[in-house]
């Protein structure tokens, strides 16, 4: 119990949390916190160029680190601009707590200059949000918000602390203990449950485990689990975008990414189980496809945190409410205890190893030195260079993502960093400068589109002024790849404003700030070209130009099955009715 | 093509809250979020210290659609307990609703007569006027509010439901 500013507190606060960093832009009603970081030198504070890189430079550090982000910004714009980075953290359930700035509590509901309704703004795009109006409240709701950030299923948590709160003195204190009133997520699963999946699961003649964030969420210790529980029973595994590397994707019991871009086996697969057990997923419109269709004679198990995403989309056979990595560790015990064995499932894998055969992935490509990159070739060499480095992965969204889900491959978590949920291009940028941050000495790369890319381009200048060794290497097709696509499958190409006209030249774009900037034309050059961008110390940007008309496939169409996947470019027939168009 | 919606059914929500600033927001713009109904919505402060309050909410849809409210609802950090009433067995509604009725003669001595007959009490009068105060189920006060119109109703003003679970258990 000490007596001192706002501010002070609030800086107390992140210092007694554990916080080493902070992702921010002063502005008028932060002026007082950012004061008091002055005088901390213990708190690292990462000055980024836009308040929306703040925010997902937060989520880059909380993926790769699996402690929350913490994001500091003014008023106002300052607020607004992070909505996006909120909204993302939201949706993909990443532990993140943003302090915003407010006008005093004097001005507010005046329209005074910089006010925004910050927590009317942000109440339904964070998991918790606070008005804090008496600055005894800091302490406490400082606390109360980190717990609630990083307990039961992660998410945004903002603060908003109008200015005269931070000036004001007031007495900090801590908790002793966060016993929170209201929030109490179930993380132990019920015994009965978990009993009656194991039987489910023994009983299964083919099984397939469809595994999501929420097992990477959930730490390090329940990817393990989640190997353990199925070298156990021999069954398959596929993952949603935000699971991967929670499995090892050289494992042969590995199938490979489900949903629209998935492989045709993890599809096919899922469609013809006789039980699913989806861990820490949430049947995203994704993964499913049809829903009519969708995996038609399957006994479903949904092991989940969140209550509410049971049952939401797909109705299922079993609930089990609880942090992903107990209900591992439980089902495990469970299967020792009653004495389980795998059951045979030879016929199942002869099936699977059927559809494994179309080798979906496989594109067509030219092999000569001269030839014109295939994007997915970019990723497969990047991929191959890359190997044994344990390299940090962002992304952009749209083809390039997908291309990258789907050609480069994880063996451990947290060394994935995309935007799911949302899909926010201009993620995968500053993603990568919080991972560096997070990781001074690893090699973090963004996997980037050309597009993507600009919405926060900004950002070259926090890297070049915190001297972060990023890497990012550009699909350049000089278009919106995917918005293109989709206007090749239901617009009968009529490629209405997806041209990525008046691009930069990117490597001049790369000496402007300091970096290297590289360029590779022809897949002559391509190995090359990734050896000297990973033996440049420094940050490089590397435009890397690739077949400009190159679509993603696999892909399950809008409004189709799981059984209905394009496999190549020339199984694409007629047009879509509007059932299918209305369908994002 | 045409957008469909599926029909639904009918129940009463009681949820405990944090008596906090924002929280009838939080609710309300979660089902406006999410595209559910909120055919009533009653809200007041029911503990000694003022700590707590509790919402009674009337909504309608599939009984999928229902489930994901009491779930969604139930997430919420400031959310205690959500009770759906029609799940628990017998529960009591209640709405109270006055109603001004303006005229003179014959209708006016109707509308008295038609209250002493739904057990509405007289709560006001001028010599053209009465407001009636009439408490019963929603559906007992829409067919008072309607039979009214025909004996000069000039306004109404309801409360929405509060609905409580009949026996000696507290939700």
């Amino acid at each position: 119990m000490t007596e001192m500013s706002g501010a002070d507190m609030v800086v107390q606060a992140l210092v007694d949390l554990g916080v080493d960093t902070v992702f921010g832009y002063p502005g008028g009603a932060v002026l007082p916190i950012y004061d008091a970081l002055f005088k901390h030198p213990t708190i690292k504070h990462i000055l980024v160029r836009h308040e929306q890189a703040a925010t997902h430079a937060a989520e880059g550090y909380a993926r790769s680190t699996g402690k929350p982000g913490v994001v500091l910004v003014t008023s106002g714009p300052g607020a607004t601009n992070a909505v996006t980075g909120i909204t993302d953290a939201l949706l993909d359930s990443i532990p993140m707590v943003v302090l915003t700035g407010q006008v005093p509590t004097t001005l507010i509901g005046t329209d005074a200059f910089q006010e925004c309704d910050t927590v009317g703004i942000t109440r339904h795009c964070t998991k918790h949000n606070y008005l804090v109006m008496d600055p005894d409240r800091l302490g406490p709701i400082l606390h109360e918000a980190f717990y609630i950030a990083t307990h039961g299923r992660p998410g945004p948590v903002v603060i908003d602390i109008p200015k005269n709160v931070q000036v004001a003195t007031g007495t900090y204190s801590i908790p002793n203990r966060i016993d929170h009133k209201s929030y109490r997520p179930q993380v132990d699963p019920d015994a009965d449950a978990i009993a009656a999946a194991i039987a489910m699961i023994a009983a299964a003649e083919r099984p397939i485990f469809y595994t999501g964030g929420g097992v990477i969420n959930a730490g390090p210790d329940a990817s393990a689990a989640l190997r353990q529980l199925v070298a156990l029973t021999g069954a398959p595994v596929t993952s949603t975008l935000m699971g991967l590397g929670a499995f090892p994707a050289d494992d042969d019991k590995w199938l490979g990414m489900l949903g629209m871009h998935g492989t045709y086996e993890a599809n096919m697969a899922m469609n013809r189980a006789d039980l699913i057990i989806a861990v820490g997923a949430r049947f995203d419109d994704r993964v499913t496809g049809r829903l009519d269709a969708f995996s038609p004679d399957s006994k479903k198990i949904h092991i989940d945190i969140d209550r509410s995403s049971i049952n939401k989309i797909v109705p299922v056979d079993l609930a089990v409410v609880g942090d992903a990595g107990r209900a591992l560790d439980a089902l495990i015990a469970a299967w020792a205890d009653k004495g389980y064995k795998a059951r045979d499932l030879g016929e199942w894998w002869r099936r699977i190893d059927g559809w494994r055969a179309t080798r979906c992935l496989d594109f067509p490509e030219k092999k000569e030195d001269g030839a014109e990159i295939m994007p997915q070739r970019a990723v497969k060499a990047l991929f191959d260079a890359t190997r044994g480095m344990d390299p940090i992965i962002t992304t952009e969204v749209g083809q390039h993502q997908m291309w990258a889900a789907q050609h480069f491959h994880f063996d451990s978590p947290n060394r994935w960093l995309t935007s799911g949920g949302l899909g926010t291009m201009g993620y995968g940028f500053p993603a990568a400068v919080g991972a560096q941050i997070a990781h001074p000495d690893r090699l973090v790369i963004c996997i980037a589109g050309e597009a993507s890319l600009q919405m926060n381009i900004q950002e070259m200048g926090t890297v070049s002024q915190y001297r972060l060794p990023v890497k990012i290497f550009i699909l350049n097709n000089q278009w919106m790849g995917m918005v293109r696509q989709w206007q090749e499958l239901t617009y009968e190409s009529r490629y209405s404003n997806s041209y990525s006209d008046s691009l930069p030249d990117f490597v001049k774009l790369a000496d402007a700030y300091g970096w290297t900037g590289l360029r590779i034309d022809t897949l002559g050059d391509l190995a090359d070209g990734i050896q000297t961008m990973l033996g440049t110390p420094g940050p490089v940007i590397v435009d890397c130009r690739v077949a400009q008309l190159a679509n993603c496939f696999p892909m399950i169409p809008s409004g189709a099955a799981h059984t209905d996947m394009i496999l190549q470019p020339n199984d694409i027939v007629g047009t879509m009715d509007d059932e299918a168009k209305a369908l994002v | 093509m045409k957008i469909t919606t599926e029909a639904g059914e009918r129940h009463v929500l009681a949820v405990t809250v944090d008596n906090e600033a924002g929280i009838l927001a939080k609710i309300t713009g979660l089902f406006s979020a999410r595209g559910y109904n909120i055919e009533s919505l009653t809200v007041a402060d029911i503990s000694a210290d003022h700590a707590l309050s509790r919402i009674t909410i009337v909504t309608s849809g599939p009984p999928a659609v229902i489930d994901q409210i009491i779930a969604q609802l139930d997430r919420l950090v400031p959310v205690h307990s959500v009770t759906d009433l029609a799940d628990g067995g017998a529960h009591v509604e209640r709405e109270i609703a006055l109603v001004k009725v303006a005229g003179s003669g014959d209708k006016r001595i109707e509308a008295l007569r038609m209250a002493d007959v739904f057990r509405a009490k007289v709560v006001d009068t001028t010599l053209s006027s009465f407001i009636f105060e009439i408490t019963g189920t929603s559906d007992k006060v829409d067919r008072f509010i309607a039979l009214m119109r025909e004996c000069g109703l000039v306004e109404v003003g309801r409360t929405g439901v509060v609905a409580i679970a009949r026996g000696a258990e507290a939700v």
